[in-house]
């Protein structure tokens, strides 16, 4: 077990590496760069700051220069916030957008597999398809009306919560990102729980379970949502990755200081460094929660080994 | 109604009256049971005894209350007075589990593949015996030395997939023994076994019912099981109960033409001797198939020898039957014998050398060699047409046909195997088992090809129709001059089918001979122990 983490995650160096050498040619094959305003800055001065940032040289020098730097832990200055570090921009947001995120995450799997649960025992029946299409709904409203409707009824209309802003981290301020954030996840879970049960139920285990008169309690939960739950953890993988990184969408409609919006702005704005280090943040979240994945399997499954 | 076995006074464990099973299906409703009425007394053996859809298995599901979601039962099923259609969801399962159990025809899936033997064991006497679940695994170490599992405290913390087909079905056993039940309902629980394991389980079945006195309700299609068994037997067909009476007597002057069909269902006749003068359509020396498993990241792999040394040789228009239990390697000869894996050792055929050869060598010998599968179900591609699929193979090695060609050889291809050729516009799951196999054989007819692999082509099927498979199979080869070999661990079918054979165990050749010779005298133990198993019970009656 202890072996088989230590070589995932040095595995998991090779394929940083790739990821790091592919993003940081690729954003500088874009057109502009950092400095390239909308008002021209003076030849001398872009001069100055290009030689200050180290742009003035060749890339492959760029290249090998971040990586040393990567190397000791120096994820470089933010080209465009100029008075911060990408590593300070990170050590503020991510707290915010991780809150945030696991909020969503907890609410999406809890409720999600409660409804898929309902849904399945009540295949075919009115609850089952009035969770079902409400499900649909989930996934096919976007966030960026999901959002600002909330903010409407909750915030404006009837008062019971901001409308926005973090208010310092205050818990009334999480509950409508949070909600937003989770209520398209909780229809995936919802979903994917469903099919799973249903499957379940019909398995020739479950048949066994019941005709050995055992509660109901132990048939659903100990017997069939054992294995049922197996692909709403493969889903939730990568979901924890998006959500704990932030979402644009939620952060920048309810003005939340997380980091979801830097991938976004960062790009647009050719902030290299920033972009660079969005990319390695989300790339370790990914590889972690894979990982995280992979020993919930084993545990869950006695089939699975690790090796 | 003759009743031999049973005394009048005895008691009535379980009471069937006029049970009526029906299932709300988009095309209406569709009655599997219609009103029949079945008793069973204290410690007897009933065996229920139909085709497959003659609500055999269903009348059982109703009784334990384990219907699919759109069923429905009617009627009443008693046990001590109590109908247990009628009771609530809690009462009925005090009842089954505890004093009704039920063992299953799938023993590979009717564990959770989740939880150790232990703990799956206990639950039922948990939920029943009132133990707690330290005093529950040490009753279920005894059980599991009861139905005589080896190694049973290893076995205990051992998972499912740990276990073969027989020892999970003596886990089964040793649940539905647990809380010293008045009636076991075994579902056809030896059909998924190899024939020496299957009469392993009847015996403890029997030895176990004789030391704890439980009533067995046997449902199966297998008479051979049933004479060896049975007390009495019932038969049942679309439904109804069409005959009933003690084994002996019904076995010996069945009533009805449909029990006597059933009766008469065991694959017969023999195959017509083949000259020696006939050419050697497939040579064999030496052949071997190893497969390397990797154990761990540094460890070195080890080898399995899935068939070790195996020569033999078969001319035109003979059959040769390969016997022998799962993990025989008997399925691996035939595919390595194909070049579908590879092998050391030669394998000519026609007179040609095909040992490794490429994929475009084997090309145009593959419409010469084709191959049936054992599953009806899983070897049809559910989202072509009987037509397409009965043709794909002309798509490839005759190009130049015209569509309208190929249709009329899918025609002549179907009415070779007794079907309509209309039915070629049609999609497999509209076809039962036997009817998908005959589509399957017919995939392979229309290639006119001279040898046939057929592995395990009857095992799915119904005896009835295994009959017909066998019938139809020997009139192709006659009529054709086809080349079988006939992968089986069915010795009466083999028997009906095959010039000579060879039984294999652990991918070695333990026996071999004109089929005849080896069934009249097999020499090797391990033969002697399959025909055993096999044919004792038919042979006894």
């Amino acid at each position: 077990m202890f072996g088989y983490v230590t070589r995932r995650l040095l595995t998991a160096i090779p394929t940083l590496f790739l990821i790091v050498t592919g993003a940081f040619f690729l954003i500088r094959v874009a057109p502009g760069g950092p400095f390239n305003l909308e008002r021209p800055l003076e030849a001398k001065v872009m001069e100055n700051l290009n030689r200050i940032y180290h742009l003035d040289k060749p890339l492959w020098e760029q290249y090998l220069y971040y990586l040393g730097n990567l190397a000791r832990g120096d994820f470089g200055p933010s080209f465009v916030y100029r008075d911060f570090s990408v590593a300070e921009l990170f050590a503020s947001g991510l707290p915010v957008s991780i809150q945030i995120g696991a909020g969503a995450l907890v609410l999406a799997l809890v409720a999600g597999t409660l409804l898929g649960i309902a849904s399945a025992l009540r295949q075919n029946r009115p609850a089952d398809y009035g969770i079902v299409g409400l499900a649909t709904l989930g996934i096919t409203i976007p966030t960026f009306v999901i959002a600002p409707l909330l903010s409407l009824v909750f915030g404006v209309w009837l008062g019971w919560l901001p409308a926005g802003g973090w208010g310092d981290g205050a818990w009334s301020y999480k509950i409508l990102p949070i909600v937003t954030l989770a209520l398209p996840q909780i229809a995936v879970v919802t979903r994917l729980t469903r099919g799973a049960m249903i499957e379940a139920m019909r398995s020739h285990h479950i048949r066994t379970a019941r005709a050995y008169g055992l509660k109901p309690w132990t048939v659903v939960v100990v017997h069939a949502l054992r294995s049922a739950i197996l692909p709403v953890v493969s889903y939730a993988g990568p979901a924890a990755a998006a959500l704990l990184t932030g979402s644009v969408v939620v952060e920048t409609i309810f003005g939340i200081p997380g980091v979801g919006r830097y991938f976004v702005q960062a790009a647009l704005n050719r902030d290299y460094t920033l972009v660079m280090g969005t990319v390695i943040v989300i790339a370790i979240f990914i590889i972690v929660f894979n990982l995280v994945v992979d020993l919930l399997y084993a545990l869950i499954d006695p089939r699975v080994r690790l090796g | 109604m003759a009743q031999a076995k049973t005394t009048e006074d005895s008691e009535l464990v379980l009471d069937i009256r006029g049970l009526v099973v029906s299932f709300a299906t988009n095309d209406g409703e569709v009655r599997a049971v219609r009103g029949i009425d079945l008793a069973v007394r204290k410690g007897e053996t009933v065996a229920v005894v139909g085709e497959s859809g003659s609500g055999k298995s269903q009348t059982m599901m109703a009784a334990m209350g384990l219907l699919a979601d759109n069923g429905r039962a009617t009627g009443e099923v008693l046990y001590r007075g109590r109908n247990l259609l009628a009771l609530r969801p809690k009462a009925l399962n005090a009842v089954r589990g505890a004093k009704i159990t039920m063992i299953f025809q799938e023993p590979m899936t009717s564990l959770d593949p989740l939880y150790t033997i232990e703990r799956q064991l206990s639950e039922p006497l948990v939920e029943h015996g009132g133990l707690s679940w330290k005093q529950a695994s040490a009753r279920a170490l005894e059980l599991l030395e009861l139905v005589r599992i080896p190694d049973p405290a290893d076995k205990l913390r051992a998972y499912p997939y740990e276990l073969s087909g027989g020892q999970r079905q003596r886990v089964m056993i040793a649940m539905a023994l647990a809380n010293d039940p008045d009636v076991l309902i075994a579902d056809e629980p030896t059909t998924a076994l190899d024939v020496t394991t299957q009469a392993q389980i009847l015996d403890l079945i029997a030895d176990l019912q004789k030391r704890t006195g439980v009533a067995v309700v046997f449902i199966t299609h297998d008479l051979g099981i049933v004479r060896r068994i049975a007390d009495r037997v019932v038969v049942m067909k679309d439904g109804e109960v069409v005959e009933t009476g003690a084994t002996d007597a019904l076995f010996a002057a069945p009533r009805e033409a449909y029990t006597r069909m059933l009766l008469d269902a065991e694959p017969s006749g023999r195959k017509d001797p083949v000259p020696e003068s006939r050419p050697i359509v497939v040579g064999v020396q030496k052949l071997g198939v190893s497969f390397r498993i990797q154990q761990g990241f540094l460890k070195p792999p080890t080898i399995l020898k899935a068939v070790d040394d195996v020569s033999l040789t078969v001319r035109e228009g003979q059959t040769l039957g390969i016997v022998g239990e799962s993990g025989s390697g008997k399925s691996t000869l035939g595919r390595a014998l194909l070049q579908l894996l590879p092998h050391s050792g030669r394998v000519q055929f026609e007179g040609r050398d095909i040992s490794n050869a490429d994929k475009a060598a084997m090309r145009s010998i593959r419409r010469q060699m084709q191959l049936v599968f054992q599953d009806p179900f899983g070897s049809l591609s559910p989202r072509m047409t009987v037509g397409q699929i009965v043709t794909e193979g002309l798509l490839v090695h005759e190009p130049s046909l015209s569509r309208r060609e190929r249709d009329l050889r899918a025609c002549a291809a179907l009415e070779e195997v007794s079907l309509d050729p209309s039915v070629r516009n049609r999609y497999p799951h509209e076809f039962s088992g036997g009817q998908r196999q005959r589509i399957a054989i017919a995939r392979t007819m229309v290639l006119k090809p001279r040898l046939v692999v057929l592995d395990e082509p009857t095992s799915a099927l119904d005896r009835t129709i295994q009959k017909q498979i066998v019938d139809l199979l020997r009139d192709l080869q006659r009529d054709h001059g086809l080349t079988y070999l006939f992968i089986s661990h069915d010795l009466a079918v083999v028997r009906a089918l095959a010039d000579t054979i060879i039984v294999m165990k652990g991918g070695r050749v333990v026996e071999a001979g004109p089929a005849e010779a080896v069934f009249a005298a097999p020499a090797d133990p391990y033969t002697r122990e399959l025909m055993a198993a096999a044919l004792a019970p038919v042979a006894a009656g």
